[in-house]
């Protein structure tokens, strides 16, 4: 009964309900669409950093990340690669050598990330082969190959088949160089890592740098599920135990940010906007109850007990909530399905995400976890709106409130 | 037998500056099924009396027993449930709920006692019918005139068949006319259920119409 009389107290004054009703729709589909948004964003991120740019776990030297010197090496890799392919949940292990580097081309030079790798191994780690513009993947040129990035190409003005330079300290401290040619541009939607990571073949590096027979700096690791991540590194860590075994959260920190962290900030905006709409509920419910202080004193006088009375005002609350919620969510929901196929391009201010490593174009995506949440913030919210004119209405003295004008 | 036993009954309010003696030593008996009308001039403080005979407000101090049960021992919640299952009130303004048919306001107060849909739905056709509303069973108080409104806040105040009914001004917003059927009603239907009937009234002709009159002023009894 108390939840019928409420219904249709509701609809007493349909407009001034339904202003209610969407503006928490509204605000709901403001707030789970950007949630989607944010999410789209975030996952684009975190699956390009994890498959093309650090992959799932990496192996080096205790005091390799530190010092940064090739002399904090990796033995024996390539056994180690066949006994890490057997680990399950692995589909993809690569050795990698990597030195800090200048390449220079006849205009000019940059500080780069060289890396040294098997170019069928590096497949199964990384997708950045996938992402070749001009050329190829270490194919059309027989010696000295190297890939570089879009942007580092343009920086040194060479195409393919152009011939650059590369310089570093080899294993005994000496500085070398080695000529490279051209076989390969790839562009990322990170226009940093495009100007940073230039890809040699493992061979051709370990001969140019002196290293000793199965040595490296880095054993990449990849894996078919995330769900395997800390049962992997754990079994690594067991495996090898004067090595260091970090998975992604820990070598790119703003990967975990984004992964655990952003999470927080997505519930402290929806709060926020769910806080503006409880006002927007507390005010109407109390210009509802001043207009119905007779009324309310009449039921009171024929036997209702404050106690209904407080559920009759929570119910009316809380089903306003409801109704702008739900709807608010579901058109949210439902924009988020549509534009996650169809994608919203963002190309006029392509150059600024891809220099902080987003692609121009979000792909929105539902986190169901935050939208159950969501909705059970809404139901909250209706009957913490509900409260204060709950408890101003118990205040009231029959007779009074039946004298009133 | 007195249904209805008041004893030193006082209301005082607190002003910003004085006292208001709105009820002040009134000591009275009413008998079973007596038709009692409270006169007086505005502010004597009739409609204090009958609140407090109702339940609606605390007094001061006194005792108002009804049946023997007095009002200012039971709790909040004991006393709710003591007018509802006890007392009736008819008010000048018929404060019907404007959402809810005529049929619905009536079979309101049996679901607040409880009673099953089915059971509260015939109690309420039946008075709706008893004050001869039974065509209009489905129509909201905004499609009822000034009269059929208060009739059906007569059938409210009596399907719970009341031992006692207070009315305050039961005809104060309604014409001459019109009145006077809703006191013909009001009349009828307590003698044939045997309700005690108590109105607070400015109008002469209801007021004779009592076996009993009460006079209030300066929340006095003045006479008898």
């Amino acid at each position: 009964m108390i939840i019928h009389v409420a219904w249709r107290n509701i609809w007493r004054n349909p407009t001034r309900s339904l202003v209610v009703i969407l503006a928490m729709v509204v605000g709901m589909f403001a707030g789970i669409f950007m949630v989607s948004f944010a999410k789209g964003m975030m996952k684009e991120r975190l699956n390009h950093g994890i498959e093309t740019e650090v992959s799932h776990i990496q192996i080096h030297h205790p005091k390799f990340r530190e010092a940064d010197e090739l002399k904090y090496q990796i033995t024996d890799v390539f056994q180690k690669t066949k006994d890490i392919e057997k680990i399950e949940g692995v589909n993809g292990v690569s050795p990698r050598i990597v030195i800090q580097a200048m390449i220079a081309s006849a205009e000019t030079g940059s500080g780069v990330n060289l890396i040294g790798a098997e170019p069928e191994s590096e497949k199964t780690v990384s997708n950045l082969y996938t992402y070749i513009k001009e050329g190829k993947w270490f194919e059309g040129i027989s010696r000295n190959p190297v890939v570089i990035g879009q942007k580092l190409a343009e920086k040194l003005n060479v195409h393919v088949r152009s011939k650059v330079v590369l310089t570093f300290q080899d294993d005994q401290g000496n500085i070398t160089s080695g000529a490279f040619r051209i076989a390969g541009i790839y562009q990322t939607v990170n226009t940093s890592f495009d100007e940073t990571h230039v890809y040699v073949r493992f061979d051709d590096l370990a001969q140019l740098a002196s290293l000793q027979q199965g040595a490296a700096q880095e054993i990449a690791v990849h894996l078919s599920s995330q769900k395997y991540l800390n049962q992997v590194k754990n079994k690594l860590s067991s495996m090898y135990p004067n090595l260091e075994v970090l998975t992604w959260k820990k070598l790119n920190p703003e990967f975990g940010y984004i992964n655990d962290v952003y999470d927080y900030y997505l519930y402290v905006f929806i709060i926020i906007i769910l806080l503006a709409l409880g006002f927007g509920i507390v005010n109407t419910i109390l210009m509802a109850i001043l207009e119905r202080v007779k009324e309310l004193g009449m039921l009171m006088a024929i036997g209702m007990k404050k106690g209904r009375i407080f559920r009759m005002i929570m119910w009316e609350s809380v089903m306003m909530s409801i109704i702008g919620g739900t709807l608010g969510v579901g058109i949210g929901l439902l924009v988020t399905i549509w534009t996650h196929h169809s994608g919203l391009s963002f190309d006029s201010y392509k150059a600024g995400y891809e220099a902080l490593g987003y692609g121009s174009t979000v792909y929105p995506i539902i986190d169901w976890g935050i939208t159950i949440n969501v909705m059970i913030l809404v139901f909250v919210t209706g009957i913490v709106a509900a409260i204060y004119p709950a408890l101003k209405a118990l205040k009231l003295n029959p007779a009074e409130a039946l004298r009133t004008e | 037998m007195s249904i209805i036993k008041i004893k030193d009954l006082h209301k005082v309010y607190d002003g910003t500056q004085v006292e208001v003696h709105a009820v002040n030593g009134v000591t009275l008996n009413i008998e079973e099924g007596e038709f009692t009308a409270l006169v007086g001039p505005s502010g004597s403080g009739k409609t204090t009396l009958m609140n407090m005979l109702g339940g609606l407000d605390r007094p001061t101090s006194g005792q108002v027993l009804i049946n023997g049960t007095d009002l200012s021992k039971l709790k909040d919640s004991d006393l709710i449930d003591f007018r509802l299952h006890h007392i009736g009130f008819v008010f000048q303004f018929h404060h019907l709920l404007p959402e809810f048919t005529a049929l619905e306001n009536v079979l309101m107060p049996c679901l607040i006692g409880g009673i099953s849909m089915a059971e509260a739905r015939h109690k309420a056709e039946v008075i709706l019918t008893d004050v001869g509303l039974g065509d209009r069973l489905r129509h909201k108080p905004g499609e009822l005139s000034g009269g059929e409104q208060q009739r059906v806040a007569i059938a409210r105040s009596m399907v719970m068949t009341p031992r006692l009914l207070l009315a305050d001004e039961p005809t104060g917003n309604l014409d001459t006319e019109t009145g006077e059927r809703i006191q013909e009603l009001l009349l009828t239907l307590s003698a044939t259920k045997g309700t005690t009937l108590i109105v607070v009234t400015h109008n002469i002709v209801l007021a004779n119409r009592m076996s009993h009159i009460i006079g209030l002023r300066d929340g006095m009894i003045y006479e008898a």
